[in-house]
């Protein structure tokens, strides 16, 4: 029983940064019709800036984390601006081949600025576990997943209750409507891009201090992000909520009780399950895409 | 008249090439880009001709060089039987066909499931299954070896008269074997693509709907397509095995993959030609950015390549080239030349 538990806290600590990782991503999907490989790439950089501001200038830690979901935002807008504005109409597979260009270059700048050794991110927490019953976690774990959940929070209240969350729901329905409508759907884009990008890189800020930092991190990360989104439905932002927790549910089961060489492949089994049973994602979306 | 000669000139100076050129560095990239060229080729008939982005190609290629090289060095299979299953060392030939079947077998089951989708579900569904063979390479260590990686792989063999059978260790004769392997696969994609299926195949890139309205079962055809790509790919991977003689999980790496995407789409993707001007250049420009650059900064060209590529040539170098040509040769008036040659342009 407290190994359950216990395998239930690392799930929620996990699928916390999932979630983010995930809403980014179907986020993009669904208003922008881009399948985003260069999701992984941000998560990496957010981690870098968060180890350059709070390791390097020896920044305070949150404003740290601030300053790398920032920098986030601006990487994203800058990519949209250059690559998928001009690319606007083009078919998925075009947007595609162009996204994994930019993030293998993207991954490879990292390795050049960086090199290849692992950097771990400077934190104030201390290192001694909360212990809780039977459950024990490292406080900075309980830190990322309450900033994780505000921002899951700010974010449904960001799409669901204010101007701009309007207009994107409009552009995601009919980008044509949404336009004669007044929507400016140029600026639309780049935003949702610019914010998808923001949560993959505070994910990654976030992840930074408990994990280590090293430029193919996203590589995997960005797989499991594209599991998560499948999993709740290309396009469908509750879907990737949950879906980034059952994610992680079935990593920390499977790798606690099934067999731990096999946690990273945990997901894609699932993907590949899911798509038999239900090729559209467990909570369907609307159409068929592609 | 052109058209159909250069194909013929092109294998005479690649056959010939060796006579004028042994350096054995030189030699050894023209292997190894030879190898992915076989699996360029093998992509662009799914990626050109049937339009689906596959991007889980390298497993193909990875379970073809696994398979081959576990058979040619005899494994046993404990499968929680009392007895574990044995297989002694085969003879390589017999390897290297094992591993063609198996990556065409799993292409079978992996068209079938996969094809249930379309789009970007059909790419994210086709990166999990690399993703997953990966894993198990890396973790079913009794059988694979795991990160260890299998060594002492047995080179490819030939009978010749008076010598006897003997092991293709030197890079000339490996050249040669990849070049003889790359031709059968030419042909035989060549053919295909001419025939009956080649032609649905084409008609469900272009249309889907439309394709399946008269008639065409579209899955059927996918799933041809699917398991003669996988077992060509299957075949490189044999290839690889045999020729590097070790294989680590790191040939099912994503990146791979991604090289043999940028092949064909810079070639120009639904041509014949292009995996092969797209493999060159791309097999190629490593080595001539290794004497200027790092490996990092080879890398940022890749990517950046890449854009440019979709951005200005997205139809790829072939059909680029042979709109020049058209512009540059001498007009002669042919009743309804001009149709029949843009016709031709895709199938060159």
């Amino acid at each position: 029983m407290a190994e359950f538990l216990q395998h239930c806290a690392n799930a929620m600590i996990l699928g916390g940064t999932y979630a983010l990782l995930g809403i980014g991503l179907t986020l993009i999907f669904g208003i922008m019709r881009v399948v985003n490989f260069t999701h992984g790439e941000l998560y990496t950089f957010g981690a870098y800036m968060a180890f350059m501001l709070a390791g390097l200038f020896a920044f305070n830690f949150f404003v740290s984390l601030v300053l790398a979901a920032l920098l986030g935002v601006a990487l994203g807008a800058l990519i949209e601006r250059v690559l998928l504005r001009p690319l606007r109409g083009a078919d998925i597979d075009t947007t595609m081949l162009v996204m994994i260009g930019a993030g293998i270059a993207l991954q490879a700048s990292e390795q050049l600025v960086w090199g290849g050794v692992a950097k771990s991110v400077p934190n104030p927490f201390p290192t001694a576990p909360l212990t809780i019953g039977p459950v024990s976690i490292g406080p900075i774990r309980l830190f990322v997943l309450g900033v994780a959940v505000l921002l899951l929070i700010a974010f449904y209240g960001l799409i669901n209750r204010t101007r701009l969350g309007m207009a994107m729901r409009a552009t995601f329905q009919d980008p044509d409507t949404a336009a004669l409508m007044g929507v400016n759907i140029r600026v639309m884009y780049t935003m949702t891009f610019a914010l998808g990008s923001g949560l993959a890189a505070i994910a990654g800020a976030l992840l930074g201090p408990i994990f280590i930092v090293y430029p193919t991190m996203g590589d995997l990360v960005a797989l499991k992000a594209f599991a998560i989104v499948i999993l709740g439905g290309l396009g469908n932002i509750p879907g990737a909520v949950i879906g980034g927790f059952v994610l992680a549910f079935v990593e920390e089961f499977g790798a606690g009780y099934v067999s731990s060489g096999y946690r990273d492949a945990m997901g894609f089994l699932l993907i590949i399950a899911v798509l038999i049973v239900r090729p559209r994602g467990l909570f369907a979306a609307k159409e068929r895409i592609g | 008249m052109t058209q159909q000669l250069l194909p013929w000139l092109f294998l005479a100076f690649m056959a010939t090439l060796p006579l004028w050129m042994t350096d054995l560095y030189v030699l050894h990239v023209l292997v190894s880009t030879g190898i992915f060229i076989i699996g360029a080729m093998s992509l662009n008939l799914l990626l050109g001709y049937t339009g689906q982005l596959s991007l889980g190609h390298i497993a193909f290629f990875g379970i073809g060089a696994y398979t081959s090289a576990l058979l040619s060095l005899g494994f046993d299979l404990d499968l929680g039987g009392a007895e574990p299953f044995v297989v002694g060392p085969q003879p390589v030939w017999i390897a290297f066909t094992g591993g063609v079947l198996m990556a065409a077998a799993f292409g079978g089951l992996i068209g079938k499931l996969a094809f249930r989708v379309r789009g970007a579900y059909f790419v994210i569904v086709t990166i999990s299954f690399a993703q997953v063979m990966r894993m198990v390479a890396l973790n079913w260590v009794d059988l694979t070896e795991g990160p260890m990686a299998l060594t002492g792989i047995p080179p490819l063999s030939v009978w010749l008269p008076g010598e006897g059978v003997i092991g293709l260790y030197d890079k000339l004769s490996n050249y040669l074997l990849v070049l003889g392997v790359a031709v059968v696969c030419y042909v035989v994609i060549r053919h295909l693509v001419d025939s009956r299926v080649g032609r649905a195949m084409v008609a469900l890139r272009e249309n889907e709907p439309l394709a399946r309205s008269v008639g065409i079962d579209v899955t059927r055809y996918l799933v041809i397509a699917t398991v003669i790509a996988a077992g060509m790919a299957g075949a490189a991977g044999g290839l690889y095995a045999h020729y590097v003689r070790i294989v680590d999980p790191d040939v099912f790496l994503f990146i791979y993959t991604v090289t043999m995407v940028i092949m064909v789409i810079t070639g120009g993707k639904g041509t014949l030609a292009g995996p092969i001007v797209g493999g060159l250049l791309f097999g190629a420009l490593p080595e001539v950015l290794r004497e200027v650059a790092r490996p990092e900064v080879q890398w940022i060209v890749y990517g950046i390549a890449m854009i440019v590529i979709v951005f200005f040539l997205p139809q790829g170098i072939v059909p680029a080239a042979g709109r020049l040509w058209e512009r540059l040769r001498p007009r002669r008036p042919a009743p309804g030349g001009t149709a029949l040659r843009a016709g031709k342009e895709t199938s060159a």
